[in-house]
């Protein structure tokens, strides 16, 4: 018999009690996974996301910018239009290195999620779109024929959810329009995986917005003279120019005030565990007030009493550290659904990254935690006097 | 004369209870010696557990001199009279006091534990066997009768081979027949082992059973007696 196996036994005396305490550590555990989890996870998806656009600065009609933002992160439209001539223009100016025009139209689908109806965005873009991706490949068929076609290339989600094939018929609902599926593309990873691609001249004819555009994506030669480019253009009327940089730090700023409340709480519930594991072992130890009196009278020193003690508190952390890693891992799926519904932006990639060291380090800090948590009631323990403990409550 | 093995000289405990102060043993001398087996008797609050807490080092004095196998405990700290105690002193209670979580075996095995001696395994396992658990070594307390884990009890108290083994009221929770099983065990222990026993009881009928009677009353020895009836 070894003194582990005493501090074990002991944490089954009561049962439900220990369980409790073990799932308080364990819920402060995956709180804490899930947030440094999700931490990582955002800033790449998004950093994936931002620069898998594959432009610098973004031409839009004049609006709120975070609207606009928004709006074009989730697929390049704000429902504000600009002329062509915009674009006409801009594209002289030799310091570009690619330049691609957008229509960004959104219809209602009643068939979409199950019956439950949902938006479905086409995109019309130009032959430069895959100049400015040159990551996109086709998963299937192949570029539209011609750039009045009325032909469609689908994202990889998009063809998922719609179980589409080159060659197939599909229906723009509310337009009674029939395109021909040419295409489907790889998944990226962005959002691009959900939007359906139009020839840019078929787009302008099929939603009757001829001439107009929603965005320009702009790739410049140099990076350098971004902010030169964009001076030049305020002077342009009715349009606003976004630089993808300042849109990442606006979302990052947005999100990392909140990170600050969702920190606390994560503190929070760690303080909280720690009490409840304070407060059960000190319980613990006073109710068996004359077994650690017996103890002591047949040869335990204080520390072997402090040992045992340490090692229930311990224990209690090192396996609410294990389940709460373990809770973390299969409520990921959970936490990120939730995370989506709150989040202004969600990007497409996962958003909570659960990794090995992150992991690691949880269950780590739960230990950390058992060991300062046991040494208050292990000290208590540990001072009893033998005469009085055993012949407490006599 | 046989080896003293403690030696109370004018030894007293008082304690404070409250704002009254308690006087639990007064000038007590004694001594016991090498293979003796007594019994110390008296009224309740007569200082008998007191005095037997005293004795195996599980309490301190607050006066006199106390010598116990040849050291001075009469001013020694908890950390050293449990040195004292795991290597010389066995402990039985009333009330048994086994780990409830713990089985036969594992209660027994525990004063090896703490003593350093987790090999000695083998010597819970006869000792269980000697006092006649040997089928039971791997129930739990609640498993077995009270004279059961008294006698559990006994072997958790003998097998770290200690010098002297210390009773409080042994069968003070027991049934007569059961009692005097425990007692018989004691006896045996003295008569075969020539263990030193000390045991405090209420029971006349199995305290005269002992060797030497000792009566306490307030604190004090009353009178000493070698038993006619100890066979």
């Amino acid at each position: 018999m070894k003194i582990i196996s005493v501090a074990f036994k002991n944490l089954q005396r009561k049962k439900i009690r220990s369980f409790l305490t073990i799932g308080g550590v364990a819920i402060a555990v995956a709180v804490l996974v899930s947030l440094m989890g999700f931490d990582t996870g955002y800033q790449k998806s998004l950093t994936n996301d931002i620069d898998k656009m594959g432009y610098q600065v973004l031409v839009t009609a004049k609006g709120c910018p975070y609207e606009a933002a928004t709006l074009m992160l989730k697929g390049g439209g704000g429902l504000r239009y600009m002329e062509q001539s915009v674009f006409d223009k801009i594209a002289k100016d030799p310091r570009l290195e690619k330049i691609s025009p957008q229509l960004a139209a959104t219809e209602f689908d009643k068939d979409r999620q199950n019956g439950q109806g949902g938006i479905v965005l086409y995109m019309g873009v130009s032959n430069s779109y895959l100049e400015l991706k040159p990551w996109s490949k086709f998963k299937s068929g192949k570029w539209f024929s011609s750039d009045d076609a009325d032909e469609v290339i689908i994202g990889y989600e998009a063809a998922e959810l719609e179980q589409r094939l080159p060659g197939d018929q599909i229906l723009i609902p509310n337009l009674n329009k029939v395109l021909k599926v040419v295409g489907i593309f790889e998944r990226t990873g962005t959002q691009d995986d959900g939007i359906m691609f139009i020839p840019l001249k078929a787009a302008q004819r099929i939603f009757d917005l001829p001439g107009k555009l929603t965005g320009i994506g702009i790739k410049l030669k140099d990076i350098g003279n971004l902010s030169d480019f964009e001076e030049s253009l305020y002077n342009e009327p009715g349009i606003q120019v976004i630089s993808m940089a300042q849109v990442k730090g606006t979302i990052f700023n947005l999100v990392s005030s909140s990170k600050a409340m969702t920190n606390s709480v994560a503190i929070i519930a760690i303080l909280i565990a720690v009490i409840g594991v304070v407060n059960t072992i000190l319980m613990s130890v006073f109710e068996r007030t004359k077994e650690i009196g017996v103890m002591k009278a047949i040869g335990a020193s204080r520390l072997d009493i402090f040992r045992i003690i340490w090692l229930e508190t311990t224990l209690i952390c090192v396996l609410g550290g294990v389940l709460g890693d373990i809770i973390a891992i299969l409520g990921t799926n959970i936490v990120e659904h939730i995370i989506r519904q709150v989040l202004p932006y969600a990007p497409a990639g996962k958003l909570v990254i659960i990794t090995p060291t992150l992991l690691l380090g949880s269950f780590l800090g739960a230990v950390v935690m058992g060991l300062i948590a046991g040494v208050y009631p292990a000290f208590r323990a540990s001072s009893m006097r033998p005469v009085e403990a055993i012949r407490s409550g006599d | 004369m046989a080896n003293i093995l403690i030696k109370a000289d004018r030894i007293n405990k008082t304690y404070k209870l409250f704002a009254e102060e308690i006087r639990a043993v007064k000038d007590l001398d004694l001594e016991i010696h090498q293979g003796e087996f007594i019994a110390i008797m008296g009224p309740s609050g007569s200082g008998k557990t007191t005095l037997l807490d005293i004795l195996g080092c599980l309490d301190g004095i607050s006066n006199g001199k106390l010598k116990v196998l040849d050291n001075d405990v009469s001013a020694l700290k908890e950390s050293s009279l449990v040195k004292i105690r795991r290597a010389n002193i066995g402990f039985v209670f009333q009330e048994f006091l086994l780990i409830p979580t713990l089985t036969a075996l594992e209660n027994v095995e525990l004063p090896l534990l703490f003593a350093g001696l987790p090999q000695e395994h083998r010597e819970a396992v006869n000792l269980l066997e000697k006092v006649g658990l040997g089928n039971r070594i791997n129930h739990l307390p609640k498993e077995l009768s009270g004279g059961e884990r008294q006698r559990v009890a006994i072997a958790r108290a003998l097998v770290t081979s200690p010098k002297i083994l210390f009773a409080d009221e042994p069968t003070g929770n027991l049934d007569t027949k059961s009692g005097q099983q425990i007692f018989d065990i004691f006896r045996e222990l003295n008569q075969k082992d020539g263990l030193t026993i000390v045991l405090t009881t209420h029971n006349n009928k199995l305290g005269l059973q002992a060797k030497r009677i000792i009566y306490l009353k307030d604190g004090s020895i009353v009178s000493r007696e070698e038993s006619s009836l100890f066979v």
